[in-house]
């Protein structure tokens, strides 16, 4: 009858107790072997990036070479670039991809479940699971300056379409609309759970003194969310620097290079491709640390602000 | 939960209509109204690039590429999809996705779900120990490079093994899972069994795991679809390219647009090539059909388990 697991195990000794479970931890060791081999094994590493590394060698075998491959990093004339590219992708894409899922959650508990309300759920969930590569072919196929659709159309208007995919300058604003398309109906379902929380007593005596909907939007369904924006919005900024770079490789071609090359995609080029190893996965560290940095930091800012935080 | 809410309200509302201001049921009405607006207006905008694409890939490239086919299909033809699926590189990309898929889910499935389980029991000594190494993983992470050394040294390179052990658990799906076992699996039915002497395997077996069907789909399902749209891997671990997966084929196609006479012109039959000789054309045509052909599964499985799909999401945002 005891309400938890405590009482029953409480009076043994930690051995025992363990043993008790063993089995458990049968259950737990294939997943911590995964991450040990595929995380943690990787993270030892690590210490190639203050190392001259070379296949042959090994990794101890490898002389060290202290910091030099991350002052190269720094002193390299793309520096500035490649931080800037990836700062300003990344805060557009937060700028604009954050908020609409918020009104669009917003927006739908405002609908009665209905025909209309589960349709408009179901098809701008969907887009979600198109797979990044068909992504970029939908996006190169539809800005393709002879015949693609979305040009057409801004001929139709009579206007003159840029050179989407070639011009540096558009190049983050086709990278952040095309994610707003593809995720922002599925980013709702995490605040529509959060806002199925509301008590419906609050809106009764609202309506009693006489708010509107909108107010009552306001002032009851947002303070409501609000936890649930400040987690999501930390984690978001912990990940500044780590911008996916899966589309960002594959929309990037030789004449958008000014603006479409990230941290990520550098370390990609310059390691794999040119398989540098050393200094492409200093680069790499210097992302996460920096990442690393900005997610404590905001959980800090966060939890003296408004007591939400990750940890 | 959500309907119940909505209904509960909307019920008074009607009531103030009829005897509070009317000025007041006016504004409420047009911020319905701009709401309904607002919600037609997205349903527009990510449904119509989906229409536009299965209308061009049975439409004659020349209305497509000239602007005339704008919603519905104009001059129908379904020699697109002929020239996909004639294509030998498709179908075995097709083979090699649906084996990666498979194995890789399989191997998701078995390393999340008892891990998940067992991380979910309180009475686990370590088990705050074991949660703190597996999130910091979230977080932080030895990056590209020193992950590929460790493929390369264990000799997984261009094995099927790089696409599918290197992506063994996600720690979000894992959290999801330990979150349903803690909160939809009763405390008393586990501590029941214990008494009775039953061993934590048996439990696992015989009692956790037919109650756990919700949590299995949901797994599969978020598991799955990541499999089936994966490219990176292949493209850093495999360099034979009769192993690629469907993505990386794709990738040829609609990336590179490597679609001239190399990849299409094989499967081409001549009087097709006669019929259409503009080869950008025919590589538009293919690239429309090969969208609809390699998303297919995705979108007929996909209305019968958005709903899984949104629980999952669900048990995930309770904090556990």
């Amino acid at each position: 009858m005891a309400a938890s697991g405590e009482p029953m195990t409480g009076g043994r000794t930690l051995s025992s107790r363990i043993f008790m479970n063993w089995e458990l931890y049968l259950f737990l060791a294939p997943a911590l072997l995964f991450f040990l081999v595929f995380c943690y094994w990787p993270m030892y590493g690590i210490q190639i990036a203050f190392k001259n590394f070379s296949p042959v060698k090994g990794i101890t075998g490898s002389p060290w070479v202290g910091f030099e491959h991350f002052e190269r990093f720094f002193h390299s004339y793309y520096f500035g670039d490649l931080l800037w590219n990836t700062f300003s992708l990344s805060l557009y894409e937060l700028a604009v991809g954050f908020p609409l899922p918020i009104i669009l959650a917003l927006a739908f508990n405002e609908v009665r479940n209905g025909f209309f309300k589960k349709t408009v759920q179901t098809v701008t969930y969907a887009p979600h699971f198109i797979s990044v590569v068909v992504m970029a072919g939908m996006i190169i196929t539809f800005l393709s300056p002879s015949s693609g659709m979305i040009v057409k159309f801004i001929e139709f208007l009579g206007f003159q379409p840029p050179d989407f995919l070639t011009d540096p300058r558009w190049f983050k604003t086709v990278y952040v609309l095309s994610g707003v398309w593809q995720s922002t109906g599925w980013g709702t379902i995490i605040y529509l759970a959060a806002l199925s929380a509301v008590d419906p007593q609050l809106h009764e005596a609202a309506i009693m003194d006489g708010a509107s909907r909108f107010k009552r939007m306001l002032h009851i369904n947002v303070p409501t969310i609000i936890p649930t924006i400040t987690i999501l919005l930390i984690l978001n900024v912990g990940n500044i620097l780590g911008i996916g770079y899966e589309k960002v490789l594959l929309l990037q071609n030789s004449l958008n290079m000014d603006s479409s090359d990230i941290i990520s995609t550098f370390v990609y080029r310059s390691g794999l491709v040119s398989a540098q190893y050393s200094f492409s996965t200093a680069v790499g560290l210097f992302n996460s640390v920096v990442n690393a940095i900005l997610l404590i930091a905001v959980n800090r800012l966060a939890r003296r602000t408004s007591e939400t935080s990750l940890w | 939960m959500a309907a119940a809410t909505v209904l509960k309200e909307t019920k008074p509302t009607r009531r103030i209509k009829a005897s509070g201001p009317i000025r007041e049921s006016r504004t409420d009405r047009f911020f319905l109204v701009v709401t309904y607006c607002f919600l037609a207006l997205a349903l527009l905008i990510v449904l119509y690039p989906v229409v536009y694409i299965i209308s061009a890939s049975i439409s004659n490239p020349k209305f497509v590429s000239s602007g005339e086919m704008w919603l519905f299909p104009k001059g129908l033809t379904f020699d697109g999809y002929k020239l996909v699926l004639e294509n030998p590189k498709i179908w075995l990309g097709y083979r090699n996705t649906i084996l990666y898929t498979v194995l890789g889910t399989l191997l998701n499935l078995l390393l999340t779900i008892p891990s998940a389980y067992a991380l979910s029991r309180t009475d686990l000594v370590g088990r705050k120990l074991f949660l703190g190494l597996i999130l910091v993983t979230m977080f932080f992470s030895g990056g590209l490079i020193p992950t590929y050394l460790v493929v390369k040294d264990l000799g997984l390179v261009n094995t099927l093994w790089a696409l599918i052990l290197p992506t063994g658990v996600s720690v979000w799906n894992l959290i999801v899972a330990r979150t349903f076992f803690q909160s939809s699996i009763p405390r008393e039915l586990q501590e029941a069994a214990q008494v009775d002497g039953c061993s934590n395997t048996r439990l696992f077996v015989q009692i956790i795991l037919p109650l756990s069907a919700p949590i299995i789909a949901v797994m599969t399902l978020f598991y799955g679809v990541n499999q089936w749209n994966s490219y990176f891997p292949a493209l850093i671990y495999l360099n034979d390219t009769t192993k690629y997966p469907l993505q990386m084929v794709l990738r040829q196609i609609l990336v590179l647009q490597e679609m001239s006479a190399e990849t299409t012109g094989a499967a081409i039959s001549s009087d097709i090539a006669q019929a259409m000789n503009n080869k950008a054309e025919i590589a538009s045509l293919v690239k429309y059909a090969v969208i609809i052909v390699s998303t297919l599964p995705i979108i007929v499985i996909y209305p019968f388990v958005q709903r899984y799909f949104v629980q999952g999401v669900m048990i995930g945002s309770v904090k556990g």
